[in-house]
């Protein structure tokens, strides 16, 4: 199975063969970057190699279409409970520049006490079962090959099961990992005992599979009532987690610290979070920083969290990010719908290559305020810590409810996250080891009695059994699908109309979801607006009307409103009327025929405005316009009255009259195209003149209802311009 | 527990290291912390662990969860489940997967708890 740019991914295809697959490759990649690497006409510093095959920012077009890859590794997380259809988001996030595709469980998997099978659907996230991890990865490895770059699969290896998925992420070639024991302990109430007994083991199977780690630091961040102030405990958590992981086998370069950013504008962020981002970095320079975007004080705006994130993407240039996460602008809403996984994976990819070769110009102050508040969070971390010992060590700490705690240690609130050892989830499931204990397998942790049965299998403990199944993959036994009603093929068949024929829904994370979304202006009120909004969006036909965001413009003269709903028909792509993209002549083509027969033109922007930048575009011959075709140009500049554009055609016996319509209220560049041609008309001229008219806003089907020859819109080059007029002479000859 | 910022107070013991000084107190600090949880985990194992043992020896997920629980239900976890698979086979002359479907059907337990002397230490 190969992917082609022009084909959808076949799913259904996907799926065949799963029993036997095997990943292609096992362990974390990482970006490599390259100083003084020439791309288009620009020299970056800080970029990777760029891909094969890539959507380009936006503004890339004026740019020769570069598409410059920042150094880290860029995450997105996918979320939506069909792992089929996150199949399709982590190909067009690929495109766009994630290498690192992070699938989020399911809510409360990590209560399940054992593997999941199958594929049910899940909730915020996929249950991660061997099928579904299986079919990602295969996708994954036909993706990697498409854009020319390695991709990172990661899910999360947390919870009381921990050893197992790990075992089983380990002979899936899964990629990174979140595996932080306190995470259990602290927001899942996972026996403590329980929980670091079966890290130990889980990040054995990890260092096997030569699994990147995360840790889970952040989420205190995300708990704690004032984020900014629990900084200390989090460079404790972040040591202990480490530490625990090194202790275990981990090499450093694997393990990856999760940090965030606390606070958020209108706080004064930089002032609180860049002297944390130091200090961490300071501490544990030998590990690798994955820095995620600040969710804690995310709303619904999201423009106001793309603004975040981006000061969030400053922290990271101006410190240090292995990995840059990425958290989707509607976080806040609703789950990350597709769009939105692009916007941020562009967000950090235009911010990060924005900011290309920054530090080579400044830096940071070496003494003041920024490396005072770095030594006093390593201190207050160091005394975090001695207290955590006083106390007779971790366990009872938790108990005494030291994390979480919403004081800026060491000032205590006595509103930490407090939990017993002998509570919790899992509690009473922790056995000792007997002097003959024994697993005859690979990647186990800690005391193991193989030598009773052959003292040459040691150091390696699977000789006993002929290898286990991470030498031996065909050991594994794969189970398909456990639950007849919930599963991939049952849901691939309830939309086998819109995979399968050329009907076609909307749809904003599930195939044939029918959601849209509208933006609106009501003049009223928030409350009056809101029910308006519902109101208005029933009667367009919409069904389950939400409003996802609301924003004050002024208390009573408005309200913006965004709101979603779903269609509930559909559209046949086949019966759609389309017209064919525009021809293009060569370069060559085009200059032949002129040299042939020469053409004149007249050009100017019409009414009263005073742009010039895209006309001069479609003639300049340094920016590739018509006169390098050898075209001859009479550009009579800006706020040019229409009389005067056309007196001047008749004057110097033009072949044509090209105005640029930039401003476009209340249409008055529609009009305007109008009033060219009946003045053509009027003057006895249009038979003989072309008349092409231009700007961003102009549909070209409407312009030509106008009366014009053709209109151009955004994305027009010199050579559209030039084919046109070549192509329609020839044929005004032809009539006449 | 509620407590003001004593900060200035505690910090008079660290105020005069070196950055270098400071930043290696605080790795210190951590490996004391962590040790003793880290040989914990070396002398316990767990339900995960065992199943997870078991993943790696050609079982599945549900066979593995049958037969650990049969291995708990018997006090035979401080012997790893891997090995009372193993063990039986031996003494069976199975091979160790034919011996665990056997015990993850409920079968050859009463020979399994012999082959450890009913789970004696």
């Amino acid at each position: 199975m190969e992917l082609k740019p022009n084909e959808k991914l076949d799913i259904k295809n996907l799926l065949e063969g799963l029993e036997n697959y095997t990943p292609k490759r096992r362990g974390w990649t990482w970006r490599k970057k390259e100083e003084n690497q020439q791309i288009g006409p620009f020299t970056f510093n800080d970029c990777s190699t760029p891909l094969k095959n890539s959507v380009p920012l936006p503004s890339a077009k004026y740019f020769n279409d570069i598409d410059p890859q920042p150094a880290s590794v860029i995450t997105t997380e996918v979320a939506s409970g069909r792992f089929e259809d996150d199949i399709r988001r982590m190909r067009m996030a690929a495109w766009h520049g994630a290498d690192h595709i992070m699938v989020i469980r399911t809510a409360g998997q990590s209560h399940f006490d054992g593997l999941i099978e199958g594929t049910p659907q899940g909730i915020g996230g996929i249950p991660i079962t061997r099928k579904q991890v299986r079919a990602q990865r295969k996708a994954l490895d036909l993706i990697e090959e498409e854009v020319g770059r390695p991709i990172n699969y990661h899910s999360y290896i947390s919870g009381v099961a921990g050893p197992e998925i790990a075992v089983m992420f380990a002979e899936e070639g899964v990629n990174g990992a979140h595996q932080d024991p306190q995470y259990n302990v602290l927001y899942r109430n996972i026996n403590m005992i329980r929980s670091f007994v079966d890290a130990a083991e889980a990040k054995k199977a990890m260092v096997w599979a030569d699994i990147a780690q995360i840790d889970g630091a952040h989420n205190a961040n995300a708990t704690a009532r004032e984020a900014w102030k629990v900084m200390p405990e989090l460079m404790v958590q972040h040591a202990l987690n480490s530490t625990y992981s090194v202790k275990v086998g981990m090499k450093k370069e694997n393990i990856c610290l999760s940090t965030v950013p606390p606070t958020a504008p209108p706080a004064p962020c930089m002032a609180l979070d860049l002297p944390y981002a130091v200090a961490l970095r300071d501490v544990f320079k030998e590990y690798r920083m994955r820095a995620q975007m600040n969710t804690k004080y995310m709303e619904s705006s999201t423009r106001e969290a793309t603004v975040t994130h981006v000061l969030n993407l400053l922290i990271s240039k101006l410190t240090r990010a292995d990995i840059q996460s990425t958290i989707t602008p509607d976080e806040g809403r609703n789950v990350p719908w597709h769009i939105y996984n692009m916007e941020a994976i562009d967000t950090a990819k235009q911010a990060l290559v924005g900011m290309d070769s920054l530090m080579e110009m400044i830096q940071l102050k070496d003494e003041g305020a920024l490396r005072d508040k770095a030594r006093e969070l390593k201190e207050r971390a160091v005394l975090f810590m001695e207290e955590v010992l006083e106390v007779g060590g971790y366990f009872n700490a938790v108990e005494e409810g030291f994390f979480v705690d919403s004081g800026y240690y060491p000032e205590r609130n006595g509103d930490g996250i407090a939990r017993k050892m002998d509570q919790g989830i899992g509690v009473g499931t922790v056995f000792e080891r007997d002097e003959d204990y024994m697993a005859p397998v690979t990647a186990h942790f800690g005391y193991n009695n193989v030598a009773q049965y052959d003292e040459s299998a040691v150091n390696e403990p699977a000789k006993l059994i002929g290898g286990s199944t991470l030498e031996n993959p065909e050991k594994i036994i794969y189970i398909d699908e456990l639950d007849e009603t919930d599963n991939v093929n049952v849901r691939m068949e309830e939309t086998k109309e819109l995979r399968e024929t050329s009907l076609m829904k909307p749809e904003v994370e599930w195939m044939g979801d029918g959601y849209v979304m509208l933006n609106l202006f009501l003049p009223a009120s928030k409350r009056v607006a809101e029910f308006a909004a519902i109101e208005l969006g029933k009667k367009m036909g919409l069904e389950d009307v939400e409003v996802i965001h609301k924003e004050i413009m002024h208390p009573s003269e408005g309200t913006r409103i965004e709101l979603k709903g779903r269609v509930a028909f559909t559209i046949d792509t086949a019966a759609l009327v389309i017209p064919p993209e525009p021809e293009v002549m060569t370069e060559d083509e085009v200059r032949a025929e002129i040299e042939k027969q020469p053409m004149k033109i007249v050009a100017g922007t019409v009414g009263e405005d005073e742009h010039s930048v895209g006309l001069r575009e479609i003639i300049d011959i340094k920016h590739g316009g018509i006169e390098k075709y050898g075209i001859e140009c009479h550009y009579l500049g800006t706020s040019v009255q229409l009389e005067k554009l056309v007196d001047a055609a008749i004057e110097l016996n033009a072949d044509a009259i090209l105005a640029s319509t930039i401003i476009s209220h209340d249409d008055i560049h529609y009009k305007n195209m109008k009033k060219i041609h009946e003045l053509c008309i009027e003057k006895g001229v249009r038979d003989k003149l072309m008349i092409a008219c231009g700007g961003t806003q102009v549909t070209p089907e409407i312009a030509v209802q106008q009366g014009v020859d053709a209109g151009f819109g955004r994305g027009t080059k010199g050579i559209h311009v030039a084919t046109f007029l070549v192509k329609r002479r020839s044929e005004m000859q032809n009539e006449n | 527990m509620k407590r003001a910022d004593d900060f200035q107070e505690r910090r008079q013991h660290l105020k005069d290291l070196t950055d270098e000084q400071l930043e290696a107190k605080f790795w210190q600090l951590a490996e004391q912390i962590v040790e003793p949880m880290v040989d914990m985990a070396k002398k316990h194992t767990s339900p995960s662990i065992e199943r997870s043992v078991l993943l790696r020896m050609g079982f599945s997920s549900m066979e593995a969860r049958a037969i650990v629980e049969g291995v708990m239900d018997r006090g035979l976890m401080g012997k790893g489940a891997g090995n009372v698979v193993y063990k039986l086979a031996i003494k069976k002359g199975m091979t160790t997967r034919e011996a665990g479907l056997q015990l993850a059907e409920g079968n050859l337990w009463d020979e399994a708890m012999e082959t450890f002397q009913g789970g004696a230490k």
